[in-house]
């Protein structure tokens, strides 16, 4: 088996716990991984080092990793890793610096792997109608999608050395927009509250976000109430034309299920349906499916979880 | 003046049940459409144009029944309408060698493509095709403003940046604000009489096979409840049995 090596996933200034998971996947797919941490300060990736199944750590220092910038990232990892097989997160970011990196080391990439099962590679098509299984006959870039594969075990201590890179950006940020709200992203999140149509006005979304706030939740919606609403944002949309989302739970309230809307959820681990129509097609999925309004669901649901949380 | 490149490609309809036969995806009796965040490149690709002057060349890889696509590009306004003739499965690697040609030949100065593509869900041909041609690139942009530069609105960490855009380069799209346009009768007729320039290409042998294409796992039936007092037990499960809470 080749050289397995691992982008590490940096979240917020730090290594983000899913680096682990990538190291179980990089483990499946026969090898030890190096792993590489692009950084601005080297520390950060001692955290790193202690992840069992790895062979060493390469802190990949320089001010191009302040933001992202496809290119230079992708010239500058591309110069420090050796020929392998490259494991990266399935995060809108990771899975563009990995089609990067394959098209620069003229091999295939294959993104959002959900399964490696005896070498092949396992990843959802058609949004997730069907699946496929591939052989890698070579090296390859993969992209893997978080919340899925164990994360390997800390309390490893692997060498560290760090590197120097530069590099010319290519895209210059000229500002920051500050988001329309303060609350977690539903890309970002753990847990997933989400309203659709059934909600009947943008201002019922409070009640939304009030669950949201007691569970440390984002709030999510269906495409009929981006469309339809103007508050709801864009960028709140889950399904086909908005966010995939992978959370641990997702809590659909009045959404029908429309194929395109399951098309970026189905994949949560667990799934909360409220809805006053018993036939609509999100009961299907649902492991939780509460037959009624939202108006008599949310008030009893919020209380619940408030009691639970203090 | 710009020579503007739209990157469009024929998926099944987002509605269509997907069927497998002999461990592969079955598309014959499934109705095909041009991938939704397609759309959204080139009505992103009309704007540029008409904020520079110039044209656009749709492009698309597929084989003869993939000329619809085209068509409808054509319908809404693109100028030019390209088909790489490829009707076998494609790694990343062929598929963005293919396209990275065309564009060069066609000489565009910048490219649109879709976020993903609604078969695929990749994410990977833009990336890949301006790395090819070692263009600059930015992805998953929600909107974009044409003046003497080209600035976009495209996530980054922690929100959205507004980002300036030197060309040549590979713009990816997202649904973002973006209202796409409809065909009017004119375009529809000219559409029609639209001749397809077809480019034959010979694809490079794959690292990758697919090994089969399964149906997703079904999921244990769930549990239901009538009446939102229930959500007090939900709740319990959610803590106690799920462990989410
Ligand atoms: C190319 C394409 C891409 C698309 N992309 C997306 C996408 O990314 N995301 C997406 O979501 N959709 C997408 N759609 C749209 C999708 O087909 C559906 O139209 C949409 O998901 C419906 O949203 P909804 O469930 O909120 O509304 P509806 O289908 O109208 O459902 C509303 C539900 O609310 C219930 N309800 C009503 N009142 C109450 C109440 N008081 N309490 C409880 N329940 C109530 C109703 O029973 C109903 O089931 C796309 C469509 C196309 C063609
Ligand atoms: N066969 C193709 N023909 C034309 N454009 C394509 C093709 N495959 C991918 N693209 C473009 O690249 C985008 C992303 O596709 P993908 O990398 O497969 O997710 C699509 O939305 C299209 O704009």
């Amino acid at each position: 088996m080749s050289q397995t090596i691992v982008i590490a996933e940096i979240a917020k200034g730090a290594i983000h716990p899913t680096t682990a998971e990538l190291v179980t996947a990089a483990n499946a797919l026969g090898s030890a991984p190096i792993v590489i941490v692009p950084c601005t300060d080297s520390t950060i990736a001692d955290t790193a080092a202690s992840i069992q199944g790895i062979s060493k750590v390469i802190a990949l220092k320089s001010d191009i990793f302040a933001t992202y910038d496809a290119s230079s990232w992708a010239t500058a990892i591309d110069t420090i890793a050796p020929s392998g097989t490259i494991i990266a997160s399935a995060n809108p970011q990771s899975k563009d610096l990995a089609a990067r990196l394959a098209a620069r080391r003229n091999i295939p990439v294959v993104q959002d792997v959900v399964a490696i099962e005896g070498g092949n590679l396992v990843s959802p098509i058609y949004s997730g109608k069907a699946m496929q299984t591939v052989s890698l006959g070579g090296d390859a870039v993969v992209s893997v999608r978080a919340n899925i594969f164990t994360a390997s075990a800390q309390g490893a201590s692997a060498d560290v050395s760090v590197v120097d890179a530069t590099g010319d950006v290519a895209t210059a940020v000229e500002e920051f927009l500050a988001r329309a709200s303060t609350r977690l992203d539903v890309a970002e999140a753990n847990i997933i509250i989400s309203g659709g149509r059934g909600m009947g006005s943008p201002d019922n979304f409070s009640h939304l976000e009030k669950i949201a706030d007691t569970i440390g939740a984002a709030v999510g919606a269906s495409r009929a109430a981006v469309d339809t609403w103007e508050p709801i944002s864009h960028s709140m949309q889950v399904g086909q034309t908005g966010k995939t989302v992978n959370p641990n739970l997702y809590i659909a309230v009045g959404i029908s299920g429309a194929i395109q809307h399951l098309a970026g959820m189905r994949s949560s681990k667990y799934i909360v349906a409220i809805n006053k129509d018993a036939d609509a097609p999100i009961f299907q999925h649902a492991d939780y499916g509460i037959v009624a309004t939202w108006e008599e669901t949310l008030p009893v649901l919020q209380a619940s979880l408030s009691a639970m949380m203090n | 003046m710009a020579n503007i490149a739209v990157l469009v490609k024929q998926v099944p309809d987002t509605n269509a049940r997907i069927v497998i036969s002999d461990d592969r995806v079955d598309l014959s009796a499934v109705k095909m459409v041009m991938s939704p965040y397609d759309e959204f490149a080139v009505e992103t690709a009309l704007q540029h144009r008409a904020a520079s002057g110039g044209e656009v060349t749709a492009i698309t890889v597929g084989g003869a029944s993939a000329d619809k696509v085209l068509k409808d590009a054509k319908a809404i306004g693109v100028d030019h309408i390209v088909r790489i003739d490829c009707d076998s499965y494609l790694d990343s690697n062929s598929l963005q060698s293919m396209i990275s040609s065309v564009i060069s030949e066609i000489g565009a100065d910048v490219v649109y493509c879709g976020k993903a593509a609604a078969d695929t869900g990749a994410g990977s041909t833009g990336p890949g095709v301006a790395e090819r041609l070692g263009w600059a690139s930015v992805s998953n942009i929600i909107s974009a403003t044409f003046s003497d530069t080209i600035s976009v609105v495209a996530p980054v960490q922690g929100g959205n940046a507004r980002i300036s855009v030197v060309l040549p380069a590979v713009i990816s799209c997202d649904k973002g604000n973006i209202k796409v346009r409809k065909p009017n009768v004119k375009g529809i007729m000219q559409a029609k009489k639209a001749q397809v320039d077809v480019k034959s290409a010979n694809p490079s042998s794959s690292s990758i096979s697919i090994i089969s294409h399964s149906l997703p796992p079904s999921k244990p039936a769930g549990k239901t409840y009538e009446g939102g007092a229930a959500a007090a037990e939900v709740a319990q499960l959610l803590r106690d049995e799920a462990n989410v809470i």
